[in-house]
């Protein structure tokens, strides 16, 4: 993979540390798009200096949705609880940071050991996608709201993406475009039970739905 | 002999119609119609031969025929339910839930006859996507919540099921091999397989559609969704959803047999498998809510599934035998304990005295229901479960035969204690509330699914035998 894809890398790992830190939905949003942009970059460059058709009209699509789409979604649902966009963390920030250094490290630590191909090994690609993995589950599990939780599985599939950057030639480019699409009518799904859970509960705070319980 | 692809576009084509429909009270006679077209469909392409071309995007295995069959028959008897339920619902509208359920069909089809991983993780992706607005049917806050904890969990564990496609395809990558994510080219490469990669990639996608299943520990959206969805959701939920991803199971359970992982494949199932019939016997103990105590032995009765693909062989039969008996009484009770539900106006059992008196029908196949589903003769699931402990004895696991038997016995105590008192005794004073008793269009498919079951258990015909014995042969590496 080129030299530029490793600078790329350390930017998406750097995003997921904004993300964990930030406390307001808005500044939430904005990174996880540019994590997208990332991304789609990524998809561009990891094959060599020129990129054919194919690799750029994909590129395209993922930065259209990851970048686009999806956060216009995010942020059309926050408007609806005008008078709170704080993220309103279970767990202090900067515990959530500390966990997330921790598991960055695990995930640079277990990714070494994994054999991984000469023209993959100068890279940081598995480490990334997997402290991507774990920081979307931080995100999930230690913020009250249900859009926090939406973002955070979305980050969880930044991680996963990163990962089939390695297999984007094995891919074929519909299976590529029905993934791409899988995550937005997920994304869309869950927006549209976002706005129920507002208007049933009059807030998205999960905790409030605890009424199912042995 | 129709095209592979029709039991997957004639569903999607439905729901198109059903969107397009504007009566509220014709449209749910789709639903009926897409099952005896998929039904038609599904038996015309089991009259033919397997199919499974090399590099085609769908094919049908032994162990794809054997879900596609039993999938479309629970689909097609549930189906006829639909209007008769949706009949007494005239104040919903029921436009989404009518074209989603169609939606799910088909994506449950899609999963079942895809070739490549990649494109059987859209199918049952999607099909958790289209089942939430059916979780969602009642609109109130409790099933807001339990279609909110079923989006997140289903779409991590499918998430943590793409990983491991991945992986899998990078364990081929990097042992030199060309990538690639078809299944048959996959299997036909396994020994070859990198094993740092194979390994991890196995235990994912076991987490990932462990989680449909509703494996413990990845249970917890389980007893919510099946207690929030209307009856049918449940029976389709059950016996559907879950053969699908039992079938994604079984697909990378044969891959790492061929790859000769054994030594991790067998153990972690029967752990799986222990865990989750362990976790629903401790919940179903003085469960309160009876919809929730039939989402646990759904729990139990997948942890027996992967039980009997650890023990391999006869205990691999054993399981696709219970696939079939578990789905269709599970499909009964979820049905009559709707009507039980609607009959008493709740679905708490101490609200549900002499449901004998007062919903004869419903009441009868609800407590045979449960004989059936723990495992009383001459119902299917004796004979599957007969199977499966005799495949543990016959391996000498006798410690784990006494496990399996204490749990079936704990469970038995458990769900009984709720359904005889639900059963038994004098039914209370009717209120205004809960008027609707039995009718024909709500009891006949829960009847008739419980005939299955007793079918299944009394003979098995020489077709499904030779469908369950070459599924096996396929999953156990012996064409």
């Amino acid at each position: 993979m080129p030299p530029i894809v490793d600078p790329l890398l350390v930017t998406a790992l750097l995003l997921n540390f904004l993300l964990l830190g930030s406390s307001r939905l808005r500044s939430l949003i904005r990174w996880i798009a540019w994590q997208g942009v990332v991304l789609g970059v990524l998809l561009a460059v990891a094959h060599g200096d020129h990129p054919g058709p194919r690799t750029l009209a994909l590129a395209a699509v993922a930065v259209a949705m990851k970048a686009g789409l999806v956060p216009w979604l995010l942020y059309r649902t926050t408007r609806q609880d005008a008078l709170r966009r704080e993220v309103e963390p279970l767990l202090s920030f900067v515990s959530t940071l500390l966990l997330g250094g921790v598991g960055t490290g695990i995930a640079l630590a277990f990714g070494s050991t994994l054999p991984m191909l000469p023209e993959h090994t100068t890279v940081l690609l598995v480490p990334a996608a997997l402290a991507t993995v774990f920081t979307g589950f931080l995100l999930m599990t230690t913020r009250r709201k249900a859009i926090t939780q939406v973002i955070g599985y979305l980050t969880l599939e930044n991680g996963v993406f990163l990962f089939g950057l390695t297999l984007s030639e094995a891919m074929p480019a519909m299976v590529e475009i029905a993934l791409l699409l899988d995550l937005v009518a997920a994304i869309f799904v869950m927006g549209i039970t976002v706005n129920h859970i507002y208007r049933t509960f009059s807030s998205a705070d999960t905790t409030a739905l605890s009424a199912l319980r042995d | 002999m129709p095209h592979l692809a029709t039991v997957v576009l004639l569903p999607l084509a439905l729901a198109l119609v059903a969107l397009a429909t504007p009566s509220n009270r014709l449209r749910p006679l789709l639903v009926p119609a897409a099952g005896v077209g998929h039904a038609t469909l599904t038996g015309l392409l089991l009259w033919g031969a397997p199919q499974a071309a090399e590099g085609a995007w769908l094919g049908l295995d032994p162990l794809g025929r054997l879900v596609l069959g039993q999938v479309s028959l629970l689909f097609l008897i549930s189906a006829l339910y639909a209007p008769g339920y949706l009949a007494l619902r005239p104040d919903r509208d029921n436009r989404p839930c009518v074209s989603m359920c169609l939606v799910f069909v088909a994506m449950m089809s899609l999963a079942i006859l895809s070739r490549h991983i990649g494109l059987m993780w859209i199918g049952v992706e999607a099909s958790t996507l289209s089942t939430a607005s059916l979780i969602y049917f009642n609109r109130n806050a409790r099933s807001i919540e339990a279609t909110w904890k079923y989006l997140l969990i289903g779409s991590v564990g499918v998430s943590l099921a793409l990983l491991g496609s991945f992986f899998l395809a990078y364990a081929g990558l990097s042992a030199g091999l060309e990538t690639t994510l078809f299944y048959q080219d996959l299997l036909d490469l396994a020994p070859q397989l990198s094993r740092p990669w194979l390994r991890v990639a196995l235990v994912l996608l076991f987490l990932g559609y462990g989680t449909k299943m509703g494996l413990a520990p990845m249970h917890a959206w389980k007893p919510d969704a099946y207690g929030e969805a209307p009856g049918v959701v449940g029976a389709l939920l059950a016996g559907g959803l879950t053969s699908t991803a039992f079938l994604a199971v079984l697909r990378f359970a044969q891959l790492g047999l061929a790859a000769h992982e054994e030594a991790l494949v067998r153990p972690l199932f029967l752990a799986s498998g222990l865990l989750s019939m362990g976790v629903a016997a401790v919940f179903m103990v003085g469960q309160a809510d009876f919809k929730r105590l039939l989402a646990y032995s759904s729990v139990e009765h997948m942890g027996l599934l992967v039980i009997g693909v650890g023990l391999g062989g006869g205990g691999t039969f054993a399981a696709l035998y219970h696939m079939l008996t578990n789905a269709f009484t599970k499909g009964a009770l979820f049905l009559s304990a709707a009507n039980l539900h609607r009959a008493y106006g709740s679905k708490q059992v101490s609200d549900v005295r002499g449901a004998l008196v007062r919903a004869p029908a419903s009441g009868a196949i609800f407590l045979l229901g449960f004989f059936a589903i723990t495992g009383a003769p001459p119902f299917g699931p004796f004979m599957s479960e007969l199977a499966l402990l005799s495949a543990a004895l016959s391996g000498g696991r006798v410690l784990l035969t006494g496990a399996v038997l204490l749990l079936l016995f704990v469970v038995f105590l458990g769900m009984g204690r709720a359904v005889l008192s639900m059963a038994l005794g004098p039914a209370p004073e009717a209120t205004a509330r809960d008027v609707q008793a039995d009718s024909f269009a709500t009891v006949a498919p829960a009847a008739l699914l419980l005939l299955l079951s007793l079918a299944l258990g009394l003979w098995l015909p020489a077709p499904v035998l030779d469908a369950l014995r070459d599924a096996t042969a396929q999953v156990e590496g012996r064409p």
